[in-house]
């Protein structure tokens, strides 16, 4: 096989090129993939991972008793950040249950952005707590649809049962600023934890 | 009478098989792949490479995440990861993790968010 070429000292800076993971997550129909296509760069793709295991004893989807194939997809999206640095984004499967078995989706994340519906808070409710259980810190994003009323943000963090220190924005989904102000408020909600975490070290 | 049950989707099963040689999934390093790694091909293919590989390595001389290498090649996350198998052991690709924000061995890591909150404030 012909290995020339891979020891280039003097690589341009592409050849660099890192990149990070933030996983948009939440029930279904809350603007998950629509938040992917607002903010990426490219044009959202799709993704799928083939479940051969394991899923006949969770349900039977597909009624062939012995060897149930499931295929989880995953829509994405990626936002160059600089000249060396990309950011992916993607919007969980719909199906929760299936997240333990796309092995570790949320590893190597950022973090994630929690879509919720008010006016279906209960959607969210699975993956609120899956976020938890894999200690992913996240931020709510309420996805304000037309007919959506206004709820003041403690009634929902109490519905919600989330931790004052969960940061709650309100959003639109369909658009790209509002998107990226989300992503921000991630990024920063991080950044205090981080700086949380140095300080009581 | 029912015809034979056999699958004629050539994106199907019988396709994955003949890709991996039957293998199911990855083993060593590739078992770590995400679906956020960069995959950069650092060799060209060679003659009488199997067609994927080649077209893997093709693909990746920029580096391109195992998500859209899967997306482009219509490949599920498990068969591509062993096809990406083989070339991470013949040295033909490099496989980059994606950055976590928090090292197990040094913390967090604040100026890796600093760089990804200056990346958004500019879109």
């Amino acid at each position: 096989m012909d290995l020339n070429g891979f020891d280039r000292p003097g690589r341009p800076a592409a050849g660099d090129t890192r990149s990070v993971k933030v996983m948009i997550a939440g029930g279904f129909g809350t603007g998950k993939t629509t938040m992917v296509r607002s903010v990426s760069d490219i044009k959202p793709l799709t993704t799928e991972e083939t479940l051969t295991q394991a899923s006949a004893d969770v349900d039977h989807l597909i009624g062939v008793a012995d060897k149930t194939e499931t295929t989880v997809s995953l829509d994405f999206g990626k936002i160059s950040l600089n000249e060396s640095l990309v950011l992916y984004l993607f919007g969980t499967p719909g199906q929760e249950r299936f997240w333990f078995l796309w092995n570790g989706l949320f590893k190597g994340a950022l973090g994630a952005v929690v879509l919720v519906d008010t006016r279906r808070l209960a959607s969210s409710f699975r993956a609120i707590e899956e976020m938890e259980r894999q200690n992913v810190p996240f931020v709510i994003a309420l996805n304000v649809f037309p007919d959506s009323k206004e709820h003041p943000v403690e009634e929902i963090r109490d519905a919600l049962d989330i931790s004052p220190h969960t940061p709650i924005v309100a959003c639109d989904a369909r658009d790209r600023t509002s998107s990226r102000d989300v992503l921000v408020a991630l990024i920063r909600h991080l950044k205090e934890r981080s700086a949380v975490a140095l300080e009581s070290r | 009478m029912s015809a034979p049950r056999r699958p004629t989707d050539p994106s199907g099963l019988e396709r994955y098989y003949v890709l991996t040689g039957g293998r199911s999934g990855p083993g060593g390093s590739a078992s770590s792949l995400d679906v956020a790694t960069l995959i950069v091909s650092g060799a060209a293919s060679a003659p009488g490479m199997q067609h994927e590989h080649a077209e893997i390595l093709r693909r990746c001389r920029e580096p391109l995440s195992v998500a859209e290498l899967g997306a482009h090649l219509q490949l599920p996350f498990n068969i591509l990861a062993v096809l990406l198998a083989d070339l991470l052991e013949a040295g033909c690709v490099e496989a980059r993790d994606p950055i976590p924000a928090h090292d197990a061995g040094r913390g967090p890591d604040l100026a890796l968010l600093e760089e990804v909150l200056s990346g958004l404030e500019r879109l």
